[in-house]
């Protein structure tokens, strides 16, 4: 499988679960879990591009398939705006959830750059945050969509 | 003393942005989880099934031969060391591993040392518990029945399930002011058992070194300092030869106060095996297991004169603790800081009684950003406002207006005996109502509720409000301590040669941005940049001692000790600046500039252009300047501070709900939060903070509730179960603030972590209620309670719906 | 964290493959697609399968198409559609909006993103919503086995909780809901939060003959006790009958009469049961009037 477009090969038990590989086999400890039953969204990585919840996935199953995870995020110029855009606007407290949301955040930007509030609310809702109430989480992923929206020379 | 957020402008004081935050948006934060130790091992528990039930034997032959495991511990295991059982904070004990009985369903039997953490999980299923199921206690209000069974028969002489009886206030003068009142409303409310839950779970990695016999726990602990004692108490190893190191902490809201048996079983394996030992539970395991907070069940009175002035507050409480008594509290308030039960309001006599029970549920109750349960006193006095309102025919937002304590009053004595630091509440409801355009919702709730009686279709529109005083910062030593350890904080601070500066402190952040907050302070008494000073926080050989961060105490108590040991180091300064400019030091004026590297400077009253800055003064305290008596060279302070008082924040709150009547469905549209802790030195960062406690607020009078079957089968051991809200039950919180500096606190600043957790629950409770035109009904007020509050038939939240 | 006990894993490349698997390891096997449902059970030990057929390569099990005329023909969706796919298509919307108002409170966004239709209505959770809005769309289930295929109406799928028509060595390949022009459809659910299973759901599809006479109609009921999410007595009661608040209002009341919800921490029983009724009406208002919509639109 491919990690933040490494390749890795891996013998595993078909019961590893696909957080687990990454957090304890690769060392990408970025991304959490935080519930066992998919509730909470911590472990929110992409499979083949689209945003998954690792706890719920076998290693095996992602045989193949490219996995991307909140480390592949910054890239050679720096930080991806949303990333810095959670700190920006304080879009984080204990740090445990944020991985997950960036993840989720990166792509439902990719897909609909200027979503609306509600739009947001929903494509995170699958995610807990216990620090912030959400409302800053918001906030970064709007300031985001305006960031790149003004990097595009959009009016 | 009043004013507005100028009052909080000031060097270092401001929005700056989270040092933390660099590490965490690029997955590199480091949570125990991600702690991996060479030749780690990996723990699991067994847990009961039963919530009661009898251990006939522990049968682990089966899990011992399993290929991968190295140790497995049973209570036998450690009764041998004298660790089965362990001291709770509380003056009671409470059972590492079983070995008697099992007293609630998740408590720990067994635990499995193996070499990956899946082959731990199997050997769990190879563990044979031979049990002897016996009747549980599970509804609280049965607990004190002559017939129910005794839980702690562990305890000498036991007979019954009662745990304490506490009482504060004066019964007669209270009875008094009954006796004559005009008006008189009663309720029974219950503030349901609730989990702290915060997103990463319970875990430590114990290492125990062998040769040295010392010690590493790497732990999710909010208080390092107490949790080391607790080790060295426990497990009998010198307190010298334990380290706690805290990682960064997934949040806590008090979850991680606590001693757990997990802890110290990952201790003995780490002692039996001699290599580094992991637990972190599931999900599961933190819900059944470790502190829950409330479980509250309340009977209040208030006594009104006939122009709706409150006279006098009454109350009796029973209180669920579980089957150990183990509330994380300043141990002589057994039932918390309850007794600041009489809110905002100028009462002339209040009394109240609890009775603590024993049932067989998990020990805890004092948990969740609760203040040491000045959550269940808000709720109490602020839905019997709202009720005294309804029975009365009043404006619930007029009612509190008449009654409120005014800013003439302070430092105010309550009929309880608190001394209220400052406050100006008419001013924060005045703020908060227009804020949220009280006239103009109570307009369009009247057309709402018009609309409905005409066409039998909803939305009916609820307006809610809480006027809230909290009381944080534990504490003045001679009075609160923890297990005999007096709730002072101590710091350390140390400015560099080059002028940059280390802080240690002793209490530790989980998601609270203390390296930033703690930084901004000294750099407000020192004049250094915020990047120049570094915040050394959760390891024991490296920061002083202190309590911790719960009860929102840091700010409070270790604030002010950072503010005072910067202080201490900024007098020095001016020691050594008045030997380099050679004048006397009382004729140096200190001031901390524009935040810059050069750090604040002093000069020399009345002569122009003469200064030195702090960057030069530190070069000059380690250089070789003759320094007079009494001055040591070097820039550093240590300092404990004892608080002379706990701070007061307060604030008020207006939400406004919708509820559809034919599903129960509510929807919180909006949220108006005004809120004073004093002077904020991150507004940022308190904000920040505002808004998690307004979602769980939310969250717990919408859905949020730890419930029981008659086997006392726990009813909420998961996400899918145990609800917690998100971005979609939460609106966009409307903020304002008001500034009421704390009189006695360095900085003016008062602890704001819990204040927004504190004050929800009621506003949110008290909207749908007015929406829906119901006296009374307890959270959650999930849709199926509001229908049956609507049809007459409330639900008790407390037992399984049946 | 929990973790499944152990199990072997096969990847299968075809559907005849996975009936062979099936086959060979008898009823221990199971499949897993997205595994939202499977391996949550599997981490709590609830289920130990010995073997795992992975058929997440399987693209002839995915897809929504229209097979047919627009009369006579049928939406047809694979069983390894994710919940996301079937929310994005446009088609679904147009022909049967019942499918969005469902896909759009089931679970969340991320979940949607791997759960699959097929996996829901196989697991046969009494709260899953998408049981009640297929018997509703009285769609019919394509399953095979060794034997080849056999189709089963939804309305004979559920067994009963957890369980289906589908036998152990056999596995649902599509599902296949038949077009009708006219038609309106909706999906009301009450959860407690989003993301939530339901409290109680309905689902209504109803078409419209001349003179808002209801021609046919299908009412689907969800976490209310009815082993086959089907609301028959008030679906009765509504054929043939103007479309008005007072057929909803009966046809409600019925509905709630014949349902058996059970009591848990979602709601009391009485509370389901006047949900039941509540929810079928506002269901067959709103698909009545997106039938009246469709009818005037065309």
């Amino acid at each position: 499988m491919t990690v933040n477009g490494v390749e890795h090969v891996r013998d595993v038990e078909p019961r590893l679960l696909l957080v687990h590989l990454l957090r304890d086999e690769l060392r990408l400890t970025g991304t959490h879990w935080g519930c066992d039953t998919s509730n909470c969204g911590a472990c929110t990585v992409w499979m083949d591009g689209l945003p998954v919840k690792s706890c719920t996935v076998l290693a095996v199953m992602a045989d193949g398939r490219s996995v991307r995870t909140v480390e592949d995020l910054e890239g050679p110029f720096g930080l991806d705006q949303v990333q810095q855009s959670f700190m920006d606007c304080h879009g984080l407290q204990c740090g445990f959830c944020t991985p997950g949301m960036l993840m989720t955040a990166r792509k439902l930007l990719d897909d609909n750059p200027d979503p609306t509030d509600t739009e947001i609310r929903e494509a995170i809702s699958g995610q807990i945050c216990r620090c912030t109430g959400y409302r800053n989480i918001v906030a970064a992923i709007r300031h985001a969509a305006d960031a790149e929206a003004a990097g595009r020379g959009d009016t | 003393m009043t004013g507005t957020l100028d009052a909080c402008a000031g060097p270092g004081f401001g929005p700056v942005p989270r040092k933390e935050d660099g590490r965490f948006v690029r997955g590199r934060g480091r949570f125990v989880d991600d702690i991996a130790l060479p030749g780690m091992l990996h723990g699991a528990v067994l847990r009961s099934p039963y919530a009661h039930a009898r251990i006939r034997s522990v049968d682990v032959t089966a899990a011992e031969s399993h290929p991968k495991v190295r140790a497995v511990i049973t209570g036998e295991t450690l009764a041998a060391r004298g660790m089965a059982w362990m001291p709770t904070f509380s003056h009671d004990v409470a059972a590492v591993l079983a070995t008697d009985k099992v007293r609630y369903q998740g408590q720990e039997v067994a635990f499995v040392v193996a070499e990956d953490r899946y082959a731990a999980r199997d050997a769990l299923a190879l563990i044979d518990v031979d049990y002897e199921p016996l009747p549980p206690v599970v509804d609280a209000r049965l607990a004190l029945a002559l017939d129910a069974p005794v839980i702690r028969d562990d305890l000498a002489d036991r007979t019954d399930n009662h745990v304490f009886d506490w009482e504060t206030g004066d019964p007669d003068a209270t009875a008094a002011l009954f006796a004559r009142a005009a008006h008189v409303s009663e309720c029974d409310l219950v503030y349901p058992r609730v989990h702290p839950a915060p997103l990463e779970t319970c875990g430590t990695v114990a290492d125990f070194d062998r040769i040295s016999g010392k010690l590493t726990v790497h732990a999710t602990a909010q208080a390092p300092h107490a949790h080391r004692m607790l080790y060295a108490r426990i497990a009998g190893i010198p307190e010298h030869h334990i380290r706690i190191i805290a990682p960064d902490i997934g949040g806590g809201f008090g979850n991680k106060v606590g001693m757990y048996p997990g802890y110290l079983c990952a201790v003995v394996g780490s002692i039996m095996t001699g290599a580094p030992v992991k637990w972190v539970e599931d999900r599961s395991e933190n819900l059944m297991s470790t502190s829950f907070a409330r479980d509250f069940h309340m009977h209040g009175e208030i006594a009104a004169d006939a122009d709706g002035h409150i006279l006098a507050l009454r109350v009796s409480v029973l209180a669920d603790h579980g089957a150990f008594n183990a509330t994380a509290q300043p141990s002589k308030f057994p039932a918390g800081f309850f007794g600041v039960f009489t809110g905002s309001y100028d009462i002339a006599a209040a009394h109240c009684r609890v009775t603590g029970v024993y049932t067989n549920k998990a020990p805890g109750g004092v948990a969740y950003a609760c203040s040491f349960r000045v959550t269940e006193a808000v709720y109490l006095v602020e839905r019997l406002v709202d009720v005294l309102a309804h029975d009365t025919g009043r404006d619930p937002a007029e009612l509190r207006m008449a009654n409120l304590l005014t800013p003439d009053r302070f430092p105010f004595r309550s009929a309880t005996g608190w001394e209220y630091d400052s406050g100006d509440y008419p001013r924060a409801l005045r703020t908060a109502l227009d804020t949220a355009g009280y006239a103009g919702i109570r307009a369009e709730q009247a057309a709402r509720r018009a609309s409905f009686e005409k066409t039998g279709k909803g939305p009916l529109t609820g307006i809610g409000m809480s006027v809230f005083t909290e009381a944080v910062g534990a504490g003045p030593r001679r009075l609160m301590d923890i297990m005999g350890l007096g709730m002072a904080d101590g710091a350390e601070l140390r400015v560099h040669p080059t002028g940059t500066a280390v802080l240690r402190l002793s209490c530790m952040s989980q998601g609270q941005g203390h390296e930033t907050t703690f930084a901004q302070i000294v750099s407000h008494e020192l004049g250094l940049p915020v990047d120049a000073v570094d915040v050394v926080q959760g390891d024991t050989d490296n920061t002083p001692f202190g309590l911790g961060t719960y009860g929102s105490r840091s700010t409070p108590v270790s604030g002010a000790a950072a503010s005072v040991a910067a202080r201490k180091v900024r007098e020095q300064a001016r020691q050594v600046a008045a030997v380099l400019l050679e004048v006397a030091a009382d004729d140096l004026r200190w001031d901390a500039g524009p935040g810059s590297a050069e750090g604040g400077s002093f000069s020399v009253a009345g002569v122009p252009g003469v200064s030195v800055s702090l960057r030069e003064i530190a070069m000059a305290a380690h250089g070789g300047l003759d320094l007079p008596e009494g001055v040591e060279g070097q820039l550093a302070a240590t300092t404990v501070y004892n608080p002379p008082n706990l701070t007061f924040p307060f604030g008020a709150y207006v939400c406004v709900v919708d509820v559809d009547p034919g599903t129960g469905e509510v929807d919180v549209r909006r949220f108006v939060a005004v809120d004073d802790c004093g002077v904020r030195i991150n507004p940022m960062i308190v904000e920040g903070q505002i808004h998690g406690g307004l979602a769980d607020g939310v969250g717990m009078a919408l859905m949020e509730l730890v419930a029981f079957d008659d086997d006392g089968n726990h009813l909420s051991a998961s996400f899918m179960d145990y609800l917690l809200p998100t971005a979609m039950e939460c609106p966009p919180w409307e903020l304002a603030a008001t500034v009421t500096p704390s009189p006695h606190h360095p900085l003016g600043a008062k602890g704001v972590g819990e204040s927004a957790t504190v004050g929800s629950p009621p506003a949110v409770v008290n909207a749908v209620l007015d929406a829906i035109g119901v006296r009374h009904a307890d959270m959650p007020l999930t849709p199926a309670h509001v229908w049956r509050a609507l049809q007459g038939r409330p639900i008790r939240p407390d037992i399984a719906i049946r | 964290m929990q973790v499944p006990a152990f199990f072997e894993y096969q990847r299968a490349t075809s559907v005849e493959h996975v009936v062979t698997l099936l086959e060979r390891f008898g009823p221990e096997a199971r499949i897993v697609a997205g595994g939202h449902s499977l391996i949550p059970m599997m981490k709590l030990r609830l289920a130990q399968p010995e073997l795992l057929v992975d058929v997440n390569d399987l693209h002839e099990l995915a897809g929504i198409t229209v097979d047919g005329s627009v009369d006579a023909g049928h939406l047809r969706i694979g069983a390894l559609t994710r919940h996301a796919e079937l929310l994005a298509s446009s088609v679904a919307g147009e022909h049967f909006p019942i499918l969005h108002d469902a896909e759009r409170v089931i679970a969340d966004p991320v979940v949607r993103n791997r759960g699959t239709i097929g996996g829901s209505v196989c697991q046969a959770d009494p709260s899953e919503d998408l049981s009640g809005v297929f018997t509703a769309l009285r769609a019919v289930a394509v399953i095979r086995g060794a034997d080849g295929d056999r189709t089963v109406p939804m309305r004979e799928f559920f067994h009963g909780p957890y369980e289906t028509a589908v036998r152990p060595a056999e596995i649902l390949v599509e599902l296949r809901v038949p077009l009708r022009t006219g038609a309106g459809s909706a999906y009301v659910k009450v959860d407690r939060r989003a993301g939530d299973w339901a409290v109680a759901a309905a689902g209504a599809v109803v078409s419209l003959g001349p003179g808002g006479v209801v021609d046919e109609v299908g009412i689907g009921l969800t976490a209310v006790g009815d082993a086959d999410f089907t609301a028959v007595e008030a679906e009765d009661l509504l054929r043939g009958r103007v479309a008005d608040e007072d057929a909803f209002a009966a046809a409600g009341a019925v509905a709630a009469e014949h349902c058996r919800p059970t009591a848990d921490q979602r709601g009391p029983v009485d509370y389901k049961r006047h949900l039941a009724g509540e929810l079928t009406v506002r269901a067959l208002r709103d698909a009545v009037a997106r039938a009246r919509r469709g009818r005037s639109a065309g």
